[in-house]
């Protein structure tokens, strides 16, 4: 058998199933959204602005500001692994922030929900320590929760990205610009942060998406209105068993990632040349 | 002097370290304390009475934990089985085989990590409803496998580049046959990668919620689906026994996954 002919042989039941059970789901999302009683339309998506243009900036809001926070933080913590200058304060960070990497969503939404509640471990223990009287504890359960949710899981998976890019920089240039003096703020901003910024746009837009699908935070943690389209669309199928409104939702989110997965694709496809 | 400033840079380092480690084992200890606390209400800052009681309906034999338990594992093993079988193959050929469409083929795997899946997942059960397969346990792996797949298609094909041809070309040149060479050369050294993706197409397997809520759920509870019942019906104590069992092997995971993951393979993934 010619070996082209071989290797498509090879790829081709991985290729099946994705192609089935990924991508002709995705393409049905979409025309269900246009698909108003059978022709096509734009009523689906016109509800949905009507109803959940709230939840729609809501969701954008908190992911991006999230992305932001895992950003500085992994850059932060990435930077010191780098270039801190004590072993084992290094060691120390090493082994610390890597806890929450493979901790389920669910689980995050679980001990979250409980940790930020008003009557939560963090405000009794604030509260222990006089820093609160029982007076001013506030709940943290809406959408600060699902920042702190999002943020908490995802920055070790960035900064672990992140740190194996740092790593495998050319040390020479970063201890020449040592000898000359520049500060290590100087060193991580100018130096060594362009080399690791396609790892680091990667790490973030994988965040992205997977922030993006995430159904449990927003249920577990941030019951009100407004909330993320994962749960709006969500609630529009289990309480109205309305596709047509939740498909038009999922287009919107569609096109939300599309836009940033766009220049993850374009990237990780120019490295397979 | 050097001495005394040594000292007095630990002061910014302990607070920067204590404040992360505070973040982070902060929520994980108020999970293991409701996990074991009987009584436990404002405004007292730790539980009043500690017991397992919880524990024991948790794990009686028609405790809904054991049920969810064996249902996650035995859906998780079929998912392994499926996604790593149709991974080795697709890994070996985009290593190590001249493809035709290549790009097209890369684009197609990379696609469901580009986009939000929960839409798919709506759609799937949809689609699942008409041919009877939602409320399934096939249906269920079947989610888990194509969401599991992706990942081990990437790790495998990074385990099989990763591998010296010239340990191959001499197999070959000593008369062994192509097959022979990939089951007695190529396959045990890419071994611990493929173990490594294994496990983490298990962990995520059991720890998917999405999929399950929307094609398996009523019909089919698994644990993470058992943490949410329980926790939206205000039951702490059950939901986060739930989560610590979940947790338990992420975090082994964690700790061992460079033991597996050579730096050497884990340069390679997605690549």
């Amino acid at each position: 058998m010619p070996i082209p002919l071989l290797g498509l042989l090879l790829v081709m039941p991985a290729l099946v199933i994705v192609l089935l059970l990924f991508i002709v789901p995705l393409v049905s999302s979409i025309t269900g959204a246009f698909s108003v009683d059978g022709r096509f339309g734009f009523a689906n998506f016109q509800k949905a602005f009507e109803l959940y243009s709230s939840d729609i900036v809501f969701t954008i809001v908190i992911v991006s500001l999230s992305a932001l926070l895992i950003a500085l933080l992994s850059i932060a913590i990435g930077g010191y692994l780098t270039l801190g200058s004590n072993p084992r304060a290094v060691a120390i960070l090493r082994w610390l922030y890597r806890w929450p990497l493979f901790v389920p969503f669910i689980v995050v939404g679980q001990i979250l929900r409980t940790f930020l509640a008003k009557n939560g471990l963090m405000n009794s223990m604030l509260m222990q320590l006089g820093i609160l009287t029982p007076m001013q504890t506030t709940s943290f359960l809406d959408w600060r929760g699902i920042v702190i949710a999002f943020v908490w899981k995802q920055t070790p998976f960035v900064t672990l990205l992140l740190a194996g890019a740092m790593a495998s920089l050319d040390r020479s240039m970063i201890e020449s610009a040592r000898n000359l003096g520049a500060s290590r703020l100087r060193i991580l901003i100018e130096i060594i942060l362009p080399q690791v910024l396609p790892t680091l746009l990667v790490g973030l837009i994988l965040s992205f998406v997977t922030m993006m699908s995430v159904l449990s935070v927003p249920l577990m943690i941030n019951a009100q209105s407004p909330t993320m389209l994962t749960a709006s669309m969500a609630f529009r199928i289990n309480a109205y068993g309305d596709y047509g409104v939740a498909n038009a939702l999922g287009v919107i989110s569609l096109l939300t990632t599309s836009l940033v997965a766009w220049v993850y694709l374009r990237q990780t496809m120019r490295e397979h040349r | 002097m050097n001495a005394t400033m040594i000292d007095l840079k630990w002061i910014p380092r302990a607070l920067g370290l204590g404040l992360l480690a505070f973040a982070i084992f902060g929520p994980l200890t108020n999970l293991v304390l409701w996990a074991v606390a009987e009584k436990w209400y404002f405004p007292h800052a730790l539980p009043l009475q500690y017991g397992f009681s919880y524990w024991v309906s948790v794990f009686s034999p028609r405790g809904n934990a054991t049920t969810s338990l064996t249902m996650s594992v035995i859906i998780a093993c079929l998912t392994v089985v499926f996604s790593i079988g149709l991974a080795i193959p697709a890994g070996y050929a985009l290593a190590r085989l001249k493809l035709p469409f290549r790009g097209a083929i890369l684009l197609v795997l990379l696609i469901p990590q580009a986009f939000p899946n929960l839409p798919v997942y709506v759609n799937i059960a949809r689609l699942f409803y008409q041919i009877g397969l939602n409320g399934t346990v096939v249906g269920v792996v079947l989610v888990h496998v194509t969401h599991g797949l992706v990942y081990a298609v990437w790790i495998a094909t990074a385990a099989f580049s990763a591998i010296d041809r010239e340990l191959e070309e001499a197999a070959r040149s000593m008369g062994a046959s192509a097959l022979r060479t990939f089951r007695d050369v190529t396959l045990p050294i890419a071994a611990p990668g493929l173990l490594a993706s294994a496990v983490f197409v298990f962990l995520e397997s059991l720890d998917e919620f999405t999929g399950t809520y929307f094609v398996g759920a009523p019909d089919i509870s698994t644990l993470p689906l058992l943490l949410y019942t329980a926790g939206s019906g205000g039951n702490y104590q059950i939901a986060s026994i739930t989560a610590l069992i979940l947790l338990l092997p992420s975090i082994g995971f964690m700790l061992v996954i460079e033991r597996f993951l050579r730096a050497d393979v884990l340069s390679k993934v997605g690549r």
